[in-house]
């Protein structure tokens, strides 16, 4: 929480009208918003790191960018004590197992967030053999982070982004809130380490491959329609008539304003850069 | 038989000397590598111990820097473990091989003879299944037990295989593009042998592990009466906070007393030697970016160097210009600050100052990534340096966005900032450190006398960087090896006594003061070489590398990191590495954190892995 002072106008949510002078002490409000108001507030990272991104997340968290004044310093090396993973970096197969044996221990409500290129979808070394293209094959994903890696800047946003989220969510409904749902919600299975890493939500999937397999017929690749490659240029007539066809006249000149002023800044670089080379 | 007259062996000699001792000691065993572009000896595989012995003991190349496999199929189709020896005193490289058969590939390990060559035949034995007989361990180690195959066999593909090497043909020329998920059944990175058995569905990954001799053999060890005591073992990570990432440590514990202990790694797997290999040239610079990312220009450095060694093989190569060799040194000298800040601030972390002393370090360390940020576009990943140069000259201005606190921007002249940063900042902020820290009683107490590491293990198990200096050895490739402009630079290389914690701490304050002196000389330069070219030769988006191989080696922050780039394969040169090998400081220093650690406490281990200094994007790659 931050040093400052509860303001109750932040949580006031009503069109009641209070006097001036009450304002700072009472609040109305509906359930759901102090609800998500607490939670987005102090929403407490796990501490652990995959790879290069968790350098950054811990440069967001010290002095110079510093999430604590959004109510995330407390980050928790212990799942039980988390609301938030940030899965900071590539994920390995190999890392799979204890990333999701760590979701299914924290507490509800959880969330994820993707932070960098290869959480979201592998990045740079999604062709790798022990990569897991992205967390979200595994486990549900709140905010995707991009950059390879996020600047603290990037990661603050993000932050921001998922409590802009939360902000959003109601509790009269149940896909926002599904942790107040009838039974304790499902933990998400865990991968093993076979030949290669095993989904057991693919299990019957592989068991046909398999099958496949054993009787000596291709398996594993899916056949795709085969790309039409195109060569042919597009005349520049007909592709600003396309254009204008989807583009309203106002939006068009804007552009058309835009380029030319790009061009003015263009044209008077240049000039003083050959005034500069004389 | 003929007796070959054997002269005294060359012990201060070159590595052509040592070549021609060893031809002449061991007759018809030891050949020239006769390949264009290669350097070194071919071994007969069944003596390999016997020369290796020679190699050490007679010829004094006592330091063992990388061991690694390639692949030569469709070139001579046989396996080929490749090693580095170097003299401790200082020198160029003994290199020499052994050749062996692809389908059962079998070769005399020397954990014997260099103790630090455990792990990386580990590495050998799980990416290319080469059996190494004599190995006390032999397990997988960078993937998990049952994983199907060798991935970095050249015919071994991944399941979102597209092509060879890079470019592809679906990017270019023609452009169109199948995304990898929709290609593959499952929609995921994953692929199954046709002889794939589903009744045996079982995790075995984890009880190779418990097995091995280091762990195993649970049970009572203590019994009077009725008191009886079990041997603990406990899993430290792969996401505990003091594993510095995903590192994973199983102890076994007796009492509070360490009595074995076994790294696990690989978590952070992310198969940058088979990317490497699909990649271009160029491609790789960003990736080396990722290995140690918290100093990824003295990665650059490296792998750059090791490219030019072999573009200096072809005719038309020209060195670095002065001005990009000054930049290079500022840059890996400035990261070297980065990375001791980060690792000091981190070790006290794990000495118990939860947080304090890290946010002072990074406070500085955060100024000299504005300077990065500023030069290479990039804070963390700079991907900075080119074969032949760096890609941009230092700009004029600094201008910094990156003021949360009162959003104004900042502007700074850029040879102002850096030399109010390396004349005023940093010394102070270094003292003040000091001044706190290397006196405090709780430091003092946790780390003198804790995980000593004796100058004859550190040599022996090929550890590199602050953790062989701090037990003594003055060992430092910048001296021992020198490359770019470092002969004509003046600076010391600190040194420990004992070999504890204390004085890996003691190393790392001191190269910091080090590197200032560094950076001191090279601001003259810098200002005198102003408005010179930053690049040598033509700028070639892909260039040819002329066939051979190459090993480059610089001193990063954390130890000594070695390229091996082999090119082979087109005689007019080649757009790929044939092979592209990493010699990671971080995961050969890891030898020897189990024998440092045995007969410590649990609380010490946490430290004495923070003395190490580890990252992992560079221990698994």
């Amino acid at each position: 929480m931050s040093s400052k002072e509860l303001d109750l106008r932040q949580v006031h949510d009503t069109e009641f009208p209070l006097p001036a002078e009450m304002q700072g002490n009472v609040a109305i409000t509906s359930l759901s918003k102090i609800y998500n108001w607490s939670r987005r507030s102090s929403m407490w990272p796990m501490l652990f790191g995959l790879a290069c991104c968790a350098i950054e997340m811990i440069g967001t968290a010290s002095s110079r960018f510093d999430f604590s004044r959004f109510g995330m310093e407390v980050m928790r090396a212990t799942p039980r004590q988390s609301d938030l993973m940030i899965v900071s970096g590539t994920v390995t197969k190999k890392m799979i197992v204890p990333i999701v044996r760590l979701y299914n221990q924290m507490p509800e409500p959880k969330y994820v967030m993707a932070m960098g290129a290869c959480a979201s979808g592998g990045g740079p070394f999604k062709e790798g053999y022990n990569v897991v293209s992205g967390i979200d094959k595994y486990l549900p994903v709140d905010v995707y982070v991009p950059g390879c890696p996020p600047t603290p800047q990037a990661l603050l946003y993000g932050l921001i982004a998922l409590q802009k989220k939360i902000d959003g969510q109601s509790l009269a409904n149940l896909d926002d809130v599904p942790w107040y749902g009838v039974g304790p919600s499902e933990p998400t299975p865990i991968p093993i380490l076979g030949p290669d890493i095993i989904d057991p939500r693919q299990m019957d999937l592989i068991r046909r491959q398999a099958e496949l397999a054993a009787a000596g017929k291709p398996y594993g690749v899916r056949e795709l329609p085969p790309v039409v490659k195109t060569t042919k240029a597009i005349p520049s007539k007909a592709a600003k008539a396309a254009v204008a066809e989807v583009v309203d006249e106002g939006e068009l000149k804007r552009r058309e304003e835009a380029a030319r002023r790009r061009q003015a800044v263009l044209a008077r670089k240049r000039a003083r850069d050959a005034a500069k080379g004389v | 038989m003929v007796d070959y007259e054997v002269q005294a062996p060359p012990t201060t000699g070159s590595a052509q000397d040592a070549a021609t001792y060893l031809k002449a000691r061991f007759p018809g065993v030891v050949s020239d590598d006769t390949r264009p572009g290669f350097q070194g000896v071919i071994v007969q595989a069944d003596k390999l111990g016997e020369v290796a012995q020679a190699i050490r003991d007679e010829l004094g190349y006592n330091y063992l820097s990388s061991a690694t496999a390639v692949d030569y199929l469709g070139a001579g189709d046989h396996m080929e473990m490749v090693y580095h020896a170097y003299r401790i005193s200082g020198g160029g490289a003994l290199n020499f091989k052994v050749q062996t058969e692809r389908e059962k590939p079998v070769v005399p390990s020397l954990v014997n003879v260099y103790p630090g060559a455990n792990f990386q035949e580990r590495e050998a034995y799980d990416l290319y299944g080469i059996h190494f007989s004599g190995h006390p361990n032999l397990k997988r180690i960078l993937m998990w037990e049952g994983f199907a195959g060798y991935p970095m066999r050249k015919d071994w593909r991944e399941a979102y295989y597209e092509g060879e090497a890079k470019p592809f043909e679906s990017r270019w020329p023609a452009g169109w593009v199948h995304r990898a998920e929709e290609r593959n059944v499952f929609g995921s990175n994953v692929r199954y042998p046709a002889d794939f058995d589903l009744s045996k569905l079982t995790d075995i990954s984890d009880q190779a592990v418990y097995n091995s001799a280091s762990i195993s053999g649970m049970g009572v060890d203590y019994q009077q009466d009725e008191m009886e005591t079990d041997q603990l073992v406990v899993n430290m990570g792969p996401h505990h906070p003091s594993t510095h990432g995903v590192f994973r440590m199983v102890l076994k514990l007796d009492g509070e007393t360490i009595t074995g202990l076994e790294p696990v790694m690989g978590y952070l797997h992310r198969n940058h030697e088979k990317i490497g290999e699909r990649n271009t040239y160029l491609h790789n610079i960003p990736f080396t970016d990722r290995l140690d990312y918290i100093s990824s220009m003295g990665n650059n450095f490296g792998y750059v160097m090791a490219v030019e060694q072999l573009m200096a093989l072809g005719a038309r190569y020209t060195p670095p210009t002065r001005r990009a060799e000054i930049i290079r040194v500022l840059m890996a000298e400035l990261t070297r600050i980065v990375n001791h800040l980060w690792s000091i601030g981190f070790f006290l972390n794990d000495l118990g100052a939860f947080f304090t002393p890290m946010l002072y370090a990074n406070a500085e360390r955060e100024k000299i990534l504005d300077f990065f940020e500023a030069v290479a576009g990039s804070r963390l990943m700079c991907n900075y340096m080119r074969f032949g140069g760096v890609f941009k000259d230092i700009p004029d201005r600094i201008r910094s966005t990156a003021n949360l606190m009162n959003d104004r921007i900042r502007d700074y002249d850029t040879m102002e900032f850096l030399s109010d940063m390396i004349n005023e900042r940093l010394p102070r902020f270094l003292e003040e450190y000091d001044r706190y820290l290397t006196g405090n009683e709780i430091l003092l107490e946790r780390t003198v006398g804790q995980g000593v590491l004796s100058a004859e293990d550190a040599i022996a198990m090929s550890c590199a960087g602050p953790l062989l200096r701090g037990s003594g050895v003055a060992y430092d490739v910048r001296r021992a090896d020198p490359y770019s402009i470092y002969p004509e630079l003046d600076f010391d290389i600190p040194v420990g006594k004992q070999g504890d914690l204390f004085d890996r701490y003691m190393v790392r304050m001191q190269e910091m003061h080090e590197s200032l002196r560094i950076l001191r000389q090279l601001l003259p330069l810098l200002e005198e070489t102003k408005g010179q070219d930053i690049m040598s030769g033509t700028r070639a988006y892909n260039p040819r590398i002329p066939q051979g191989e190459s090993y480059g080696r610089v001193e990063n922050p954390k130890g000594e990191l070695g390229f091996y780039v082999v090119s082979w394969g087109d005689a007019k040169g080649t757009q790929n590495p044939w092979r592209y090998h990493v010699r990671a400081p971080s995961f050969i220093n890891l030898t020897a954190l189990g024998p440092m650690s045995v007969g410590q406490k649990v609380a010490d281990v946490v430290s004495i892995l923070g003395s190490i200094d580890i990252v992992l994007g560079e221990t698994d790659r």
